[in-house]
């Protein structure tokens, strides 16, 4: 037995086990992120409307997602979905709807923020040719907004990814939850362990985040030239 | 919805918020600490250290704070540093906020215009003059949006401290709900006290970014 407790990592399945929990949290992330790109578009589109109630509604969605905290929505949407709408999903897929919807409020403000900084005289020009309201977007504006947004739409996903650490609050078996697991199973004969299994999820956070974020910086940086 | 029932929690809410606000405060005041020192010493390009600081703010930034405190709160004891819940709430805090802060104030310093700097050398200004008197003073005006975004941000990270037990507001909700199973009124509760800290603040931080926005000026 060594002293450095490494061995419980690679003990066993652990390690392919880990890399499972790993596979959870990243197909969580990348569904909701999908979901709520594609809302957070059509939402940030209806932003840029003249209709003040549309707009003020969509205000008022994007407000309350920045406000209450995501573990908290987690727990709104764990709690109240099976209670009150008698919607019994897995925690998976709470997970993925809560998460899709936070990023598709938070996406609106980027898309929003993106197209009103498209020039004016864009959008006259489309206008001027005949195009309709929905060609306008389709082929005026957002491929434009889309260079904007870029950068912020990647550390919109890198936050995407560090917000899947909350999954293992409600019971999603992630790789946190994994990591637990283990721990647990081995804190008899491996008591450092617990070091060695939360310093690799530090770690695989940090590898999947971290080319992310480096590329939103070259992006961010290349947008202001 | 039972009116007794919220009646009856809100004292132990009180208790979560008070909490909740004093964790907060000293984590961000930490933050701003840590992150105005990282980009000084960042601005000045003091060698070897704004390498150390550079891994630091990657790391930091790139890790869920969940993480961040297990590993303080439940892996560190195994190498001998066994500290309190609420200590590590604050270094975790700290942790996390100093390098936002830090990006936060750089940004600031590094969008000064060039023509201020080259006014000030112009008129014979030292290097260390031309930080205190130009690059700083603007500097931190224009961070300002910046970093009220990471107090927001930072004040709803605490939410994460139940994870370790910390009674702060998400943490006595979340007690509340195992006790009683009564999660309607709890959840609202538990929105609504965030909604308290939240929305004042931000109404205060937008005026104040106003107030100091004399950094984009001549621009």
């Amino acid at each position: 037995m060594d002293h450095l407790g490494t061995s419980v990592l690679f003990a066993g399945n652990n390690f392919s086990r880990l890399l499972g929990g790993l596979w959870t949290t990243i197909w969580i992330a990348l569904l909701a992120l999908l979901i709520g790109l594609i809302l957070g578009t059509f939402l940030g589109m209806m932003r840029t409307f003249k209709n003040r109630p549309v707009r003020l509604i969509l205000r008022l969605y994007l407000e309350f997602f920045r406000i209450v905290p995501t573990v908290v929505l987690l727990f709104l949407a764990y709690y109240i979905l099976p209670r009150q709408l008698n919607i019994n999903l897995p925690a998976e897929q709470v997970a993925v709807l809560t998460f899709a919807l936070w990023v598709a409020a938070e996406f609106s403000d980027i898309v929003r923020g993106a197209l009103i900084s498209v020039p004016k005289h864009q959008r006259e020009s489309g206008l001027a040719i005949g195009l309709t309201h929905w060609q306008l977007f389709r082929y005026v504006l957002l491929p434009q907004a889309l260079t904007l947004e870029l950068p912020a739409t990647i550390n919109l996903a890198t936050r995407v990814v560090k917000t899947t650490s909350l999954l293992m609050l409600i019971s999603v078996m992630d790789v946190i939850n994994i990591g637990q697991q283990i721990i647990e199973a081995n804190g008899q004969s491996h008591p450092n362990g617990i070091f060695w299994v939360y310093g690799l999820i530090f770690f695989f956070y940090f590898i999947v985040d971290y080319p992310l974020s480096l590329l939103a910086k070259k992006l961010n940086a290349a947008n202001q030239h | 919805m039972d009116t007794n029932i919220i009646q009856a929690a809100i004292p132990k809410f009180i208790e979560g918020f008070k909490v909740t606000i004093w964790l907060s405060l000293i984590g961000i005041i930490g933050a701003l600490i840590v992150g105005l020192i990282c980009s000084l010493l960042q601005y000045f390009k003091v060698p070897i250290v704004s390498k150390i600081i550079s891994a630091y703010i990657e790391l930091s930034r790139n890790t869920p704070l969940l993480i961040q405190l297990f590993f303080l709160y439940y892996a560190f004891p195994v190498i001998g540093l066994k500290l309190s819940a609420t200590f590590c709430g604050f270094i975790g805090l700290t942790f996390l906020g100093g390098s936002y802060m830090s990006e936060a104030f750089s940004g600031g310093f590094n969008g000064v215009s060039n023509t201020q700097i080259d006014a000030g050398k112009a008129i014979g200004m030292s290097r260390r003059q031309l930080a205190r008197y130009v690059v700083f003073p603007q500097g931190l005006s224009l961070s300002m949006p910046a970093l009220s975004a990471n107090i927001i941000f930072l004040i709803k990270e605490t939410s994460i401290f139940s994870v370790i037990a910390i009674p702060e507001l998400t943490n006595t909700a979340l007690d509340l709900i195992g006790i009683y199973y009564r999660s309607n009124e709890y959840l609202l509760m538990l929105v609504i006290a965030y909604a308290i800290i939240l929305i004042p603040l931000s109404i205060v931080l937008t005026i104040l970014e106003r107030r100091v926005r004399y950094g984009s000026f001549g621009n």
